[in-house]
């Protein structure tokens, strides 16, 4: 482009420079570095206009300001709320496991006591008298066992019943990945306009299924379903 | 009676299979999604489909209309167990055929009933 001026000047300095013309040669130096150092400023201009349109543009699209009003806070809250149910669950299994060690615990003695006087009978060590107390108490037994067993069959469903925490915590977990994931994108777009070469990460297929309730962040709207009851109410309305 | 139960969530999958297990029903299968649900409907020999919805690969709902949609599978038994709870899914669930709904977190007598009215309904 100014290949010509430069090419110009460049023949000039050569005939200065073999004329020993030691004045001509500075100046035509000092026009080259002249030349040379205005065409610097004026890359540098259009770069500045460049990064300043990139920022401004940059702003405008970012998700970046969303992410921090929005998607931040209602991660938090779905953090709190898996606090809560793992919370919930351990207690829960804490307290049946509090409940049936004592009921396990006793018919284990029991059940000993017993099996010693029963081997004691077998061996024909035991008077009648003492028979007929040992049939009261394995009747006893028998009905405490029914009993005890019942309750830690139950205790035990309970338990069961409560590990279905990690499916919703996981689930709740998943969607607060997806804005951290989100976030990130943000930061690399950022990242990448001071100058690294670095491209974005792609994106996980979203899933646009809203995923377990969290109390007072999803079920504001009042289009939810609440309990099972609800569910049934809604689906008999529709025939059901 | 053999039951395939299909959730993302091995966790799930354990206690569904231990409360049909205590329901009596003791032959299941398991299966991580609809994808992977399909091809072992589609082998026969299964009498009962428990699904969850929102599962990566396939989902529930897709499975559910896939089921519906093969001649052979058509009448099928279809009970959704999911977290999804918004009025608008359950529509959508029940347009698409299903023959029982259960929101999660939900109770062993709660999936008791469900079962109990679904197989009343195809006895009756």
């Amino acid at each position: 482009m100014n290949n010509d001026i430069y090419l110009d000047i460049a023949k000039k300095l050569v005939t200065a420079l073999e004329q020993n013309d030691a004045a001509a040669s500075d100046q035509l130096l000092d026009e080259l570095a002249e030349l040379h150092q205005s065409q610097l400023f004026k890359e540098v201009g259009r770069l500045t206009r460049q990064l300043h349109d990139t920022m401004v543009n940059f702003a405008e699209d970012s998700k970046i300001s969303a992410i921090a009003e929005h998607d931040i806070p209602d991660a938090k809250e779905r953090l709190k709320y898996v606090i809560t149910m793992t919370e919930q669950a351990a207690n829960q299994t804490l307290t049946v496991v509090e409940t049936l060690v004592p009921i396990s615990e006793e018919l284990t003695i029991h059940a000993k006591q017993l099996a010693e006087k029963w081997e004691r009978f077998l061996g024909r060590e035991m008077p009648y008298d003492e028979f007929k107390a040992l049939s009261g108490e394995l009747s006893q037994h028998f009905k405490a066992s029914t009993d005890g067993l019942s309750v830690i069959q139950s205790g035990l469903t309970e338990i069961l019943m409560a590990q279905g925490f990690q499916d919703i915590t996981g689930q709740i977990i998943r969607k607060v990945i997806d804005v951290v994931q989100d976030l990130e994108e943000s930061m690399v777009g950022l990242i990448r306009l001071t100058g690294a070469k670095k491209s974005p990460a792609h994106a996980v297929d979203k899933i646009d299924l809203p995923g377990p309730i969290v109390p007072g962040i999803d079920d504001k709207l009042g289009d939810v379903a609440n309990s099972q009851d609800d569910v049934d109410d809604l689906l008999s309305s529709l025939g059901f | 009676m053999k039951i395939l139960v299909v959730d993302d969530f091995s966790t799930m999958r354990r206690i569904v299979k231990n409360l049909l297990r205590d329901l009596g029903f003791t032959n299941t299968i398991e299966a991580d999604d609809g994808k992977t649900a399909l091809p072992k409907l589609q082998a026969g020999g299964i009498d009962f489909l428990v699904t969850d919805w929102n599962m990566p690969g396939m989902t529930g709902l897709d499975l559910l209309k896939a089921v519906r949609a093969d001649p052979k599978l058509a009448n099928m038994p279809v009970l959704m167990v999911t977290a999804e709870a918004k009025r608008e899914q359950i529509i959508m669930a029940a347009q698409a055929g299903v023959n029982g709904y259960i929101i999660k977190p939900f109770t062993a007598a709660t999936l008791k009933e469900k079962i109990d009215k679904i197989f009343e309904r195809i006895d009756g």
